[in-house]
């Protein structure tokens, strides 16, 4: 297995196609467009908290094998955790994908996450992996927003 | 008697018969691998490589002349100038200008356009005029026309083009009026590949008193030039991609409309003489030409001129025409492709996109196999929303490509799309 393999390991190919948790919110407390102008993806995330807690989440949108399974495996992770252990796991995640390839990481600490660890061997689709979260973040901050990353 | 001349005859063609294979033996970089695999480069409409005359000459200038030009009196500073205005005669009879003070350097083609669109644009452009540029122009010819329209309140128009990627010849027609001041138009799209008729657009535009840009970036180094012949007004290119340095490219301007236009730039080397009261701007080309020079750069795009010059752009042109047909003919093989941009004159680039795969999957993906390709928008973002895609893969051809390297491109396709599948 090289960092090829390891980059689009069938996990990611699986929600790259089938896309879990995907489509609209309506309504939804939160909501947030994420767009990463150089590749020309979009992401919608909708959310519905309660007590600080997410209740439910989905999301649309195009974009990379990369960027379309980290915001569906993104969802599947989110049900019932509370604001504050979600930005705790985005901080995680965030630092595995930026660390250095001989760094040594903890990926026990991510969970279903781990299958992105292999995306810090190319720093150019970092921001594939993480426009979900940024956007993700940006709607838990303001209620209703526009995001662009690149 | 007769079978003697068909020999001679043979002999001769044989003789001028292009060798891809001994061509690639002067681009150091083609002999690289990347990750033990032959490297296949493909990213020509970005940049080209560049061949050891260019990387030699660069050399040469650093280790035997490197010297500031013009007003030195020393032995170095006058041999480094004699290089420098020597390459500014290559590149004027390469695009065969009438005179020597025509070819403007520049940073690139964006630096000249934005020289044209500021200097010519903000002094003969005002409210009411109109700027006609078209749907399939590199931001570079975009962006710097929305500027002076800003600043004059000057309009800018834009022809529409066809499903094939092709202008709509009737619509240019229509917007074409008194108004239109400037037509600004790039002989080739770097992300359709189409070659635009500019021979019927300057002529028509001159009919009605507008001067025409031709953005010959994706032209220079695929078709002959003769900016007498076109008649355009200005012709702008970048150095980079005919096989020369970055950093360096031209702006050709008819020398009487670089006489009427003010400098773009203040400095030195672009005057004849300074008080605080009063300058005097130098002649044409140099009142352009302000600050020390790229020379190394201007010097290297000479080399890599004559580099082409010598295979000859009319063998060049043939060759990557049949390498296009090739590569359009395999690529359409997997049914899953969709080509953008399928004009019947075109240059030897392919952008397309896949079903259910995303450019930049494809681009990584590829990049495994040692292929280079450019996946995105190219910096024309109104021909991807044209044609209703975020990005396409574009796989651009030169004449060290060859049909091998279209091989290893189309069986790697297709293992990509089988992944995903």
């Amino acid at each position: 297995m090289d960092e090829f393999d390891l980059l689009y390991q069938e996990v990611i190919l699986d929600h790259n196609k089938n896309p879990r948790n995907f489509g609209v919110l309506d309504p939804a407390t939160h909501k947030a467009i994420g767009h990463n102008p150089l590749c020309g993806d979009h992401i919608e995330i909708y959310l519905n908290v309660e007590d600080n807690v997410i209740k439910d989440v989905r999301f649309k949108g195009v974009g990379c094998a990369i960027s379309k399974a980290s915001a569906s495996i993104m969802t599947t992770v989110l049900k019932g955790k509370t604001l504050d252990e979600v930005k705790e796991l985005f901080e995680n995640y965030h630092k595995v994908l930026t660390s250095k390839p001989d760094e040594p990481v903890d990926t026990e600490k991510l969970g279903k996450l781990a299958v992105f660890a292999g995306v810090r061997e190319f720093p150019v689709r970092v921001k594939c992996a993480t426009l979900a979260w940024h956007t993700l973040m940006e709607a838990l901050e303001k209620k209703d927003s526009v995001l662009k990353v690149d | 008697m007769e079978k003697d001349l068909k020999d001679l005859k043979f002999a001769v063609e044989k003789k001028k018969e292009f060798d891809v294979y001994l061509i690639r033996q002067d681009f150091p970089i083609l002999q690289r691998t990347i990750r033990e695999k032959p490297l296949i480069y493909f990213d020509n409409a970005a940049t080209t490589q560049k061949p050891k005359q260019v990387i030699d000459a660069i050399v040469h200038y650093y280790s035997q002349l490197n010297s500031n030009i013009h007003r030195g009196v020393h032995y170095l500073s006058q041999a480094a100038t004699t290089e420098y205005e020597c390459a500014r005669r290559i590149i004027k009879s390469f695009i065969n200008a009438r005179f020597e003070e025509e070819i403007v350097y520049t940073r690139g083609a964006t630096e000249a356009i934005n020289l044209v669109a500021s200097s010519y644009g903000e002094t003969f452009l005002k409210e009411g005029d109109e700027i006609l540029i078209t749907y399939m122009e590199h931001h570079s010819n975009i962006v710097p026309w929305q500027i002076v329209s800003q600043k004059t309140g000057a309009k800018l128009k834009v022809v529409p083009i066809d499903d094939n990627g092709e202008l709509i010849l009737e619509e240019f027609d229509r917007l074409l009026n008194e108004r239109t001041k400037i037509v600004s138009v790039v002989h080739i799209s770097n992300s359709l590949g189409t070659i635009n008729p500019v021979e019927y657009i300057i002529k028509k535009a001159h009919q009605f008193g507008a001067v025409v840009l031709v953005d010959g970036s994706q032209s220079i180094q695929h078709i002959p030039i003769d900016v007498q012949k076109l008649d355009c007004d200005f012709f702008v290119f970048s150095g980079h991609k005919i096989y020369g340095p970055t950093g360096i490219g031209v702006l050709y301007a008819k020398k009487g409309l670089l006489e009427a236009m003010p400098p773009y730039q203040g400095g030195g080397d672009m005057i004849l003489s300074v008080t605080f009261e009063k300058t005097i701007y130098n002649v044409v080309p140099h009142k352009f030409e302000a600050g020390t020079p790229n020379i190394e750069g201007a010097i290297g795009l000479a080399s890599a001129i004559r580099y082409v010059q010598n295979i000859g752009l009319d063998v060049i042109f043939s060759y990557e025409t049949k390498l296009l047909n090739y590569a359009t003919a395999r690529i359409s093989e997997i049914p899953e492709v969709k080509i953008i941009g399928t004009a019947k004159n075109k240059a030897s680039l392919i952008s397309f996109v896949i079903d259910n795969v995303h450019p930049h999957d494809i681009g990584t993906l590829l990049d495994r196999d040692g292929i280079a390709i450019r996946t995105g928008h190219h910096c024309t973002e109104p021909v991807m929303r044209r044609y209703g895609v975020p990005a396409t893969s574009r796989a651009s051809f030169a004449f060290y490509n060859t049909t091998e390297e279209v091989d290893v491109f189309v069986n790697s396709l297709k293992k990509i799309i089988s992944k995903f599948k």
